[in-house]
C-alpha cells in the first residue's frame, strides 16, 4: 500500500485525435511500465475497433512508478476515459476516480467541442486541471492562439500550459514533474468503512467479471466479503491487482489506490459502473454520490439478412452484453423483416460500434432499422408509455400528448460556416441558447430534439462545414412536441419497419423522400406497385412503380432449355433476398436505403 | 417445388448398344433431330449463338463426324418415329448439300417417319447461298428459314449482314419457287426504330407472302459486340415501353394479315407452324448433334438433358475418339422436367396442359404451381382462365418471365 501523498490519480481529457492515446503510451514508456518490445502503438486501446477508430470505448487504467526530481518514488494511476459523448456518464464516473486531469489540446487545431465538454466534466468533478498543448513540434502549431482560446472559451488559466509533443517525447519529462507538483494527492481514511467506486467492469472468459475500482476510504483485501450498494449483491474477493499495464496481483488496495478485483461475479450487470463497493459486515452508511444506471436513448431494430442467422444473432448479442451492460435488446418481429431484436444504445456511435462488432466478430449480415429515440406518450387513460418502437405508436385518438427527448448541443465552427450551421439547427427545430465568438471561431449552443440528431444531423453538419465543425451534446430532458407517426404503405399494406415518428412540419417531406427512394429502387413487377406515406388514414405522399410492360426473352435458342431454366432459377434465387410485403417484392437494397432515410 | 420419384444418378454417355425391337415399331415415340453447323463467314454483332469463323472448312471431315454422332444416337435409342429435322447454325447454307443429304438419308433409315417429315434448313440470303437452294431441295430439305433480319439497307449494315435488301427479296422469291415452305427472320425494336417504320417494314415482309415469319426483338446478349457498345454507352437499346409497343403492334399486324403469333416470336398461317420448333415448345424429345447442340431425350426411361462441346475443333476431336461430342448428359428430376415443360409451353398460344405437367412432375398441380398467383394472374388478364391448361394471353406472353417467377414454387 502506498502513502496517500505519493499517489497521483489523473485522467487525460481531450477532443478526438488530439493525441490522448499517444501521450498515454509515452507516459507508460517513460515510467517503464512496459519493455520497449512490448510497446505496441496505443497500448490502452485494446479492442480492434478502438484502435481503428482511435476512440476509447471502455475505461482503461494503468499504474505507473515515477521517481521524481526530489528523489521520491510516486505511484501514478492514469485513468483513460472514453472520449465520446455517448459515453458521457462513463466519463464522469472515471473522472470521479481522479484528483486531477491533463487537458490535452492539439496546438494546431485548438479547442474543439469535446475539449470543452470534457473540460467542463472535469471542472464539475472538482479536478485540478493542467492544460497541455500537444503537437508543438508541428510547423502549424499556434500555442499562443490556443492558450488564448483555453482562457477565453473554457475559462482556465493557460499561462503555465505545458508544451509537449507526445509523438517525439518533447516536454514529457516536464509533464511528469508537473503531475507531481501541480496535481493534488488523494485524501481518504484507511480506518473508515470501505467505500470503493466501480469505475468500469468487463467480462473476461477466464476470470469472470473483472471490476476496476478506486478506493476512497477503507481497504480492499483478498477474501473480504463485499457488497455492491446499488444492487445489494454480495461477493467474496478472490483476486486483487493493478495494471502496470500488465495485470499484477497485490494483497490489498488502500485509500487513493486504483486497481481491479474479481469476486466470482457472473454478470457485469452486477458490477455496474458508478456503484459503490463496501464491506458487507461493516458497511458504509452512504454510497458515494452520483450513481445512476445507464439509460439507452437510441433504439433500432436489428434483423439478420438471412433468417437462418436469427439464433446466431441472439447468441452474439448476449455475448456482447456480457461486456457492455449499457446496451439492451429484446426480441421483436416485423412483417417485412421477420424475427429480430429491438436494441437500445447510449447513442449513435454506440449503435455503430455494436453493429460493427456483430458484423466483424460474429460474421453477421444485418438489416438495421432507422434509429429512433424514446418518446413519452401520454394516453387518455392517464398512462405514460415509454415508446421504443414507432410501430407501437398508439392510435392518435388515444393520445393526449407526446414528449420527446431534447439535447443541449455545443458546436464550435469557423465563422465562415456559421451561417450554414445556424440554418441547419433552425431546420432541425433547434432553439438557440448561446452564440459567442472566440477569434475567428464561433461557439453556438442549441437546444435540439434528439430525434433530429439521430436522423442525419451529423452528416449534414459535416458536409455543410466541410468537416471543420466540432459537436458535442448532453441530454436535456423531455419536452412536448407536435409529433405524428408516418406509415409507409406498399400496395395498401403497412410496412411496419418503415414507420417513423416525426414532427408534423416535416412529415410530408420525410414521407415523400422515402416514397421517392423506394420508387427508384423497387424494380418493376408483374403488377403496379403503389407506395404511399400516410398519417393515420390520410395519404400525404404517393409514388407508383409501373408494372412490367415487357419481361420475356424474344428468342429461345433452339433446344437450349437449360440456359433459360438456369436464368429462371437465378431470378428465383434473387427473389429469396427480396423482402415480401404483401404481393410486392422489395429488394434488400431498397429496404436499407429507405431505412437509412427513415 | 414438388419432389417426384427419385432420379437415377448421371450416367456416362453409353456407346452404341444394339437394342432393336422391330415389333415395337407401332409404339415408337416421336423424335426430332437438330443438327448444328457452327460456321459463319462473319460474326454478326448481335449474335451469341455458337458460331465461328474459319478460313477453311473440310466438308468431308465434318460430314463424317456429324454422321458418326448421329450413329451414336441411333445406337442408343429404342425405335423412334422421326417427325422433323432442323439444320441450324451458324450458317447451314454454307454446308455441302451432300452432307445434308447424307444426314437426312441416315436419319430416315434409322427412324422411319410416319407421315410427312419436315426438314428445315437455315439459310442466308446472299446470292451465293441462294444458288444452292435447288441442291438442298434435291437433298430432301422441304423448308427454309432465311436470315433476312431487315428490309432496310441501313439496318442491314447496322446488323452486320452481308446481303442487301435486293438480295433478300430475290432469295425469298427464289426459295418460294424451290421449297414447299418458306419462313424468314426479322429483327425489330432496333435502336431508334419508330413504330411507323416497323409497321412499314413488316408490311413489306408480309407482302412477300410466306406462310411463316419469325419476328425477334433485338436482344442485347452478353459477350456480343452490341453488348460491349451498350456498356460503353455508344449504343442505346430501345426502352422497355417502346419495345412493348412494337411487340403489341407486331401481334396485331400479323394477326390481321392471317399469320397470328403461335409462339412469343413466331407467326404462321394456320397449319404452317414449324413442327420442329413445336417439339421443343411442347417439350417433346429431340436429339441434338453437332457442336454446342442441346437435346432432351428419354433413354431407358430417364429423360436426359444433353449438350455437346461448343468449340468446333474440340467437338470434332471427341467425335473422332469417342463417337460423340457430348460434354454432359444429366438426368432431369421430374420436377425439373415439369418446370422446363411449363417454361417452354407457356411460350405457345395454345399453352400447356396441366395434366402433362402433373405427369412429368409426378405430383398434383397445386404443388407445382402457386394457385393463388395463378388466380391473380388470371384476374389481371395475363393468364386465360382455363381449368385444364395454363395459357398466357397476348399480354401475358409479353411478360412471360415474370409469370413464371410468380407461378413456380
Amino acid at each position: 500500500m502506498t502513502e496517500l501523498s505519493r499517489i497521483r490519480n489523473f485522467a487525460i481529457v481531450a477532443h478526438i485525435d488530439h493525441g490522448k492515446s499517444t501521450l498515454a503510451d509515452r507516459l507508460i514508456e517513460k515510467c517503464g511500465g512496459l519493455d520497449p518490445r512490448e510497446m505496441t502503438s496505443q497500448v490502452l486501446d485494446s479492442m480492434d475497433i478502438e484502435r481503428e477508430r482511435g476512440i476509447t470505448i471502455k475505461a482503461q487504467t494503468v499504474r505507473l512508478r515515477y521517481t521524481a526530481k526530489d528523489g521520491q518514488d510516486y505511484v501514478f494511476n492514469l485513468i483513460d476515459t472514453p472520449g465520446h459523448v455517448d459515453f458521457a456518464y462513463e466519463v464522469s464516473r472515471s473522472l470521479r476516480a481522479c484528483e486531477g486531469a491533463l487537458l490535452l489540446v492539439d496546438a494546431t487545431q485548438g479547442v474543439e467541442a469535446q475539449t470543452l465538454a470534457n473540460a467542463y466534466q472535469a471542472i464539475d468533478a472538482d479536478l485540478e486541471i493542467v492544460p497541455v498543448l500537444n503537437k508543438i513540434d508541428l510547423p502549424a502549431a499556434e500555442p499562443e492562439r490556443v492558450k488564448q482560446q483555453i482562457e477565453d472559451i473554457i475559462g482556465l488559466d493557460a499561462k503555465d500550459a505545458l508544451m509537449i509533443s507526445a509523438k517525439t517525447g518533447q516536454g514529457v519529462d516536464e509533464l511528469l514533474e508537473a503531475i507531481v507538483q501541480r496535481l493534488p494527492p488523494p485524501v481518504g481514511d484507511r480506518e473508515a468503512p470501505l467505500q470503493a467506486l466501480v469505475v468500469d467492469s468487463w467480462y473476461d472468459p477466464y476470470l469472470g467479471v473483472v471490476t476496476l475500482v478506486r478506493v476512497k476510504n477503507g481497504e480492499l483485501k483478498r477474501g473480504l466479503k463485499i457488497r455492491f450498494m446499488g444492487t445489494g449483491a454480495v461477493h467474496a474477493i478472490d483476486r486483487i491487482g493493478v495494471f502496470t499495464p500488465k495485470p499484477l496481483q497485490v494483497d490489498s488496495l488502500g485509500p487513493g489506490e486504483v486497481g481491479y478485483i474479481t469476486a466470482g461475479i457472473k454478470e457485469i450487470a452486477d458490477a455496474r459502473v458508478g456503484d459503490t463497493i463496501t464491506d458487507d459486515r461493516k458497511p458504509a452508511p452512504e454510497p458515494l454520490p452520483g450513481f445512476r444506471p445507464s439509460q439507452p436513448v437510441v433504439f433500432c431494430g436489428m434483423y439478420p439478412t438471412d433468417a437462418a442467422e436469427y439464433d446466431t444473432l441472439r447468441d452474439s448479442l448476449a455475448k456482447l452484453r456480457l461486456n457492455d451492460s449499457s446496451f439492451v435488446f429484446e426480441p421483436e418481429s416485423s412483417g417485412a423483416l421477420g424475427l429480430g431484436f429491438r436494441c437500445g444504445f447510449l447513442g449513435l456511435l454506440h449503435l455503430e460500434i455494436i453493429q460493427e462488432r456483430l458484423e466483424r466478430e460474429f460474421g453477421l449480415d444485418l438489416v438495421i432499422t432507422a434509429p429512433s429515440v424514446v418518446y413519452r406518450v401520454h394516453t387518455t387513460d392517464g398512462k405514460v408509455l415509454e415508446l421504443h418502437n414507432p410501430s407501437d405508436y398508439p392510435d392518435p385518438t388515444r393520445i393526449v400528448k407526446v414528449e420527446e427527448p431534447w439535447i443541449k448541443a455545443t458546436i464550435l465552427v469557423p465563422d465562415e460556416f456559421l451561417g450554414k450551421v445556424l440554418e441547419l439547427c433552425q431546420e432541425k427545430r433547434g432553439i438557440q441558447l448561446e452564440l459567442t465568438y472566440v477569434g475567428n471561431r464561433a461557439m453556438v449552443v442549441y437546444r435540439l430534439p434528439l430525434n433530429e440528431v439521430v436522423f442525419d444531423f451529423y452528416d449534414k453538419l459535416k458536409s455543410c462545414t466541410r468537416g471543420y465543425a466540432s459537436f458535442d451534446y448532453q441530454l436535456d430532458g423531455y419536452g412536448e412536441s407536435d409529433l405524428v407517426k408516418v406509415d409507409i404503405l406498399v400496395n395498401g399494406e403497412r410496412v411496419d419497419s418503415l414507420s417513423m415518428i416525426v414532427h408534423r412540419s416535416m412529415a410530408e417531406s420525410r414521407g415523400r423522400a422515402v416514397c421517392e427512394k423506394l420508387k427508384d429502387l423497387i424494380p418493376r413487377q408483374m403488377f403496379q406497385v403503389a407506395i404511399q406515406a400516410a398519417i393515420g388514414g390520410r395519404i400525404i405522399a404517393r409514388e407508383t412503380v409501373k408494372a412490367f410492360r415487357k419481361d420475356v426473352l424474344a428468342k429461345c435458342y433452339g433446344g437450349d432449355v437449360t440456359r433459360k431454366r438456369k436464368l429462371l432459377e437465378k431470378q428465383k434465387e434473387g427473389k429469396k433476398r427480396m423482402r415480401q410485403v404483401g404481393q410486392v417484392e422489395i429488394p434488400q437494397e431498397a429496404f436499407l436505403a429507405a431505412l437509412k432515410m427513415g | 417445388m414438388c419432389t417426384g420419384p427419385p432420379v437415377p444418378a448421371a450416367a456416362a454417355p453409353v456407346l452404341s448398344r444394339a437394342r432393336r425391337r422391330p415389333h415395337m415399331r407401332a409404339m415408337a415415340e416421336p423424335l426430332a433431330l437438330y443438327v448444328h453447323w457452327p460456321f459463319c463467314r462473319t460474326k454478326c454483332p448481335y449474335c451469341d449463338f455458337n458460331s465461328h469463323v474459319r478460313p477453311r472448312i473440310e466438308q468431308a471431315l465434318w460430314r463424317r463426324a456429324l454422321l458418326a454422332e448421329l450413329e451414336h444416337w441411333i445406337g442408343r435409342l429404342d425405335p423412334r418415329r422421326l417427325v422433323s429435322i432442323f439444320v441450324g447454325g451458324g450458317t447451314p447454307s454454307l454446308m455441302d448439300p451432300a452432307t445434308v443429304e447424307a444426314l437426312i438419308a441416315r436419319a430416315v433409315a434409322a427412324w422411319p417417319p410416319e407421315g410427312a417429315l419436315e426438314v428445315t434448313l437455315e439459310a442466308n440470303p446472299t446470292s451465293v447461298e441462294a444458288g444452292r437452294f435447288r441442291a438442298y431441295r434435291a437433298a430432301g430439305v422441304d423448308r427454309v428459314s432465311i436470315g433476312v433480319q431487315a428490309l432496310d439497307e441501313a439496318a442491314l449494315r447496322f446488323l452486320g449482314r452481308e446481303h442487301s435488301v435486293a438480295d433478300a427479296l430475290a432469295a425469298v422469291e427464289l426459295a418460294a419457287a424451290v421449297f414447299p415452305r418458306v419462313s424468314f427472320d426479322l429483327i425489330y425494336a432496333r435502336p431508334g426504330q419508330s413504330a411507323a417504320a416497323w409497321e412499314a417494314e413488316l408490311g413489306r415482309a408480309l407482302a412477300l407472302g410466306t406462310g411463316h415469319l419469325s419476328l425477334y426483338e433485338l436482344t442485347i446478349e452478353e459477350g456480343t459486340r452490341f453488348h460491349a457498345e451498350v456498356e460503353a454507352g455508344r449504343l442505346r437499346p430501345l426502352a422497355e415501353d417502346e419495345q412493348a409497343l412494337l411487340f403489341e403492334l407486331t401481334d396485331a399486324i400479323t394477326a390481321a394479315a392471317g399469320l397470328p403469333a403461335y409462339e412469343v416470336s413466331n407467326h404462321a398461317r394456320p397449319g404452317e407452324e414449324c413442327r420442329h420448333n413445336l417439339v421443343y415448345w411442347r417439350y417433346g424429345e429431340y436429339v441434338g448433334i453437332g457442336p454446342g447442340a442441346h437435346g432432351r431425350v428419354v433413354v431407358d426411361g430417364v429423360r436426359l438433358a444433353t449438350r455437346t462441346h461448343r468449340p468446333p475443333e474440340r467437338w470434332l476431336a471427341q467425335v473422332r475418339e469417342a463417337g460423340h461430342g457430348l460434354e454432359a448428359e444429366e438426368p432431369l428430376a421430374p420436377s425439373t422436367q415439369a418446370v422446363e415443360a411449363l417454361m417452354m409451353g407457356l411460350r405457345l398460344r395454345e399453352g400447356v396442359p396441366l395434366a402433362r405437367l402433373e405427369a412429368l412432375a409426378g405430383c398434383p398441380r397445386d404443388e407445382l404451381v402457386d394457385a393463388r398467383q395463378r388466380a391473380r394472374l388470371e384476374e389481371a388478364g395475363l393468364l386465360r382462365p382455363d381449368p385444364e391448361r395454363l395459357i398466357a394471353t397476348a399480354a401475358g406472353r409479353l411478360r412471360l418471365d415474370g409469370i413464371l417467377r410468380a407461378l413456380l414454387r
